[in-house]
């Protein structure tokens, strides 16, 4: 009877460690054939059959893409768009956080209802009105018109986010910075400011990923001043296939990366405890 | 007295973004009322609704963006179940295990895209593998759209994206279930199965309730994955809104596609709420 039991909970670890890994092995496969396919040279790319294992390492179909016409261009408005995001949902949505973690007051549950319910408005609604009116205040087809958007849909996040960062930070430090002589103000640069700074930090990459990835609204908002995705999504259809694979390497990489420094901060604000 | 010590500080760190959210938030969605309903001289109107109704491209749209609701969301919903009670497992390397669940939810839905259409494109990664196998002599066209094969190739790819959400949506419900209740089913001689169905799946609702409204609603605004995976061959509500903006020219019926989608976007997460009722808020 023991025994039976014993060798049932062994073929169900044995089965769980099989089940983690083929799922691993699912979201990891597909990464490996895009950078499999980005660091190959174009022959390679059109060839058939195909090897599923990489032939010859090159650099030519991703020089291919970064000297096509426009790319830098783009990348380097995406790389703007994003900062200007990140910076301005900082701003803007840092204090509310900070006012969500410190103060009760009247009207707080309303207000973060309000932040919690823009969740179920999709971006496909903002950006035509925007581009409308954009078009009214000339600021049509300009980055800083794709960065307002896109701090409209960040800021809720930031909100939140920021808002556990500060509750993260004790407020008997603060208490005690103004008992030793620190105004309001001091006691935050000074002392909260300082311990909530690797939490805004992790907050404010994650805002840049987020208007690093988005294609609708910066598509619907610009016309020659195009980020990244935006400009891949109108060419895709006339890019050859090389293009779109070294494309679609280059939006996938920067967002991995920065991914994996602060992930460790995303468990930790989702509630997630790793052990 | 109260009014002299009434705090002014929290609205003031509040306004920014509340002025900023009535301006670029609430306004925009007002705006785009206006634009679905009116005509250019601000006549109200149903025109550009019946409009869109007739449209050929709208039952299209209307089929495909349904069609891909219902067959994504329930299979990312039963992986990302999976997933999240293998971490309840307590493996080794689970820490990694979460780390590389979640890389998707860094990828853009173009990148997603892009990645599946290497798999499924005629010299893709997938017609070699077969071919390799034996089980083809020449690549299939799996993107014909004449073919059920590109929405397969759509699934699969937002499958494949989207489901880390679902996924750290359902571990942060999961670690906050205590492990008296499971245990104590255990020692009571439930089973696995019966552990999971009885006690974790119960508990564990309002994240369920989270998940399936976030997916849901991000489901019905898919969009790039479509056309790098399917081209020109294939349409989706948000791409109607697109072309009618962009190729068309005519913000009317580009704002009435949008109001659409925000009309099934509330009316699911609606029936989410009535279906899964709980008093839990939503989170990330």
């Amino acid at each position: 009877m023991k025994q039976k039991t014993f060798s049932r909970r062994l073929i169900g670890r044995v089965l769980a460690y099989l089940l983690a890994i083929l799922i691993a092995l699912w979201i990891l496969i597909p990464i490996y054939f895009i950078t499999v396919a980005a660091f190959s040279p174009k022959d390679v790319i059109y060839s058939w059959p195909k090897s599923l294992l990489p032939q010859t390492i090159s650099l030519e179909t991703l020089l291919f893409f970064i000297n096509a016409q426009y790319v830098l261009d783009s990348l380097w408005n995406s790389v703007k768009v994003a900062l200007l995001t990140l910076v301005i949902s900082l701003v803007i949505g840092a204090p509310a956080g900070y006012a969500l973690a410190r103060y009760i007051f009247p009207g707080k549950d309303v207000y973060r209802i309000m932040i919690l319910s823009t969740r179920a408005f999709p971006i496909v609604i903002l950006s035509i009105p925007l581009a409308v009116t954009f078009m009214q205040w000339d600021l049509y087809d300009k980055l800083i018109s794709v960065a307002l958007l896109h701090v409209a849909m960040a800021l809720p996040t930031t909100i939140l986010v920021t808002s556990s960062v500060f509750m993260g930070v004790s407020k008997e430090l603060e208490e005690a910075a103004t008992v030793f002589g620190c105004n309001r103000i001091q006691a935050f640069t000074r002392v909260a400011l300082p311990l909530a700074l690797p939490g805004l930090a992790a907050s404010a990459i994650f805002t840049f990923v987020l208007s690093w990835n988005e294609v609708f609204a910066a598509t619907i908002l610009t016309i020659q001043n195009r980020t990244l995705p935006a400009r891949m999504f109108v060419q895709l259809a006339a890019s050859p296939i090389p293009f779109r694979f070294a494309g679609g390497f280059f939006i996938l990489v920067p967002a991995v990366v920065f991914m994996f420094f602060i992930r460790r901060y995303l468990f930790s604000l989702w509630g997630i405890t790793l052990k | 007295m109260n009014l002299k010590r009434f705090n002014w500080e929290p609205y003031l760190l509040l306004l920014p973004s509340i002025l900023y959210l009535a301006l670029f938030f609430a306004w925009p969605m007002v705006q785009s009322f206006g634009l679905a309903f009116r005509t250019d001289d601000g006549q109200l109107t149903l025109a550009h609704m019946q409009r869109m109704f007739n449209d050929v491209g709208f039952t299209k749209a209307l089929r495909n963006t349904v069609m891909l609701i219902i067959a994504i969301v329930p299979l990312q919903f039963i992986l990302a179940l999976i997933m999240a009670l293998l971490m309840m497992e307590r493996l080794r390397g689970s820490d990694m295990l979460v780390y590389i669940y979640s890389i998707p939810l860094a990828i853009s839905d173009l990148a997603a895209g892009i990645i599946w259409f290497s798999i499924f494109t005629e010299r893709g990664y997938l017609n070699s593998f077969l071919y390799s196998l034996g089980v083809i002599d020449k690549p299939f066209l799996f993107l014909n759209y004449q073919t059920k094969w590109p929405l397969v190739a759509i699934v699969l790819a937002e499958v494949w994206r989207a489901t880390s959400i679902v996924f750290v949506v359902l571990v942060a419900g999961l670690q906050s279930i205590p492990r008296d209740y499971v245990e104590a089913a255990e020692v009571f001689g439930a089973g696995w199965f019966a552990r999971v169905w009885r006690v974790i799946l119960p508990l564990l609702r309002p994240s369920i309730q989270t998940a399936l409204i976030l997916r849901t609603i991000l489901a019905v605004q898919v969009f790039a994955v479509v056309s790098a995976i399917a081209g020109r061959g294939m349409t989706v509500l948000a791409n109607e809104a697109y072309l009618w903006y962009r190729e068309y020219r005519n913000p009317h019926l580009a704002a009435t596609y949008a109001m659409f989608i925000l009309t099934i976007s509330l009316i699911t997460a609606f029936i989410y709420l009535r279906a899964l009722r709980t008093k839990e808020e939503m989170i990330l």
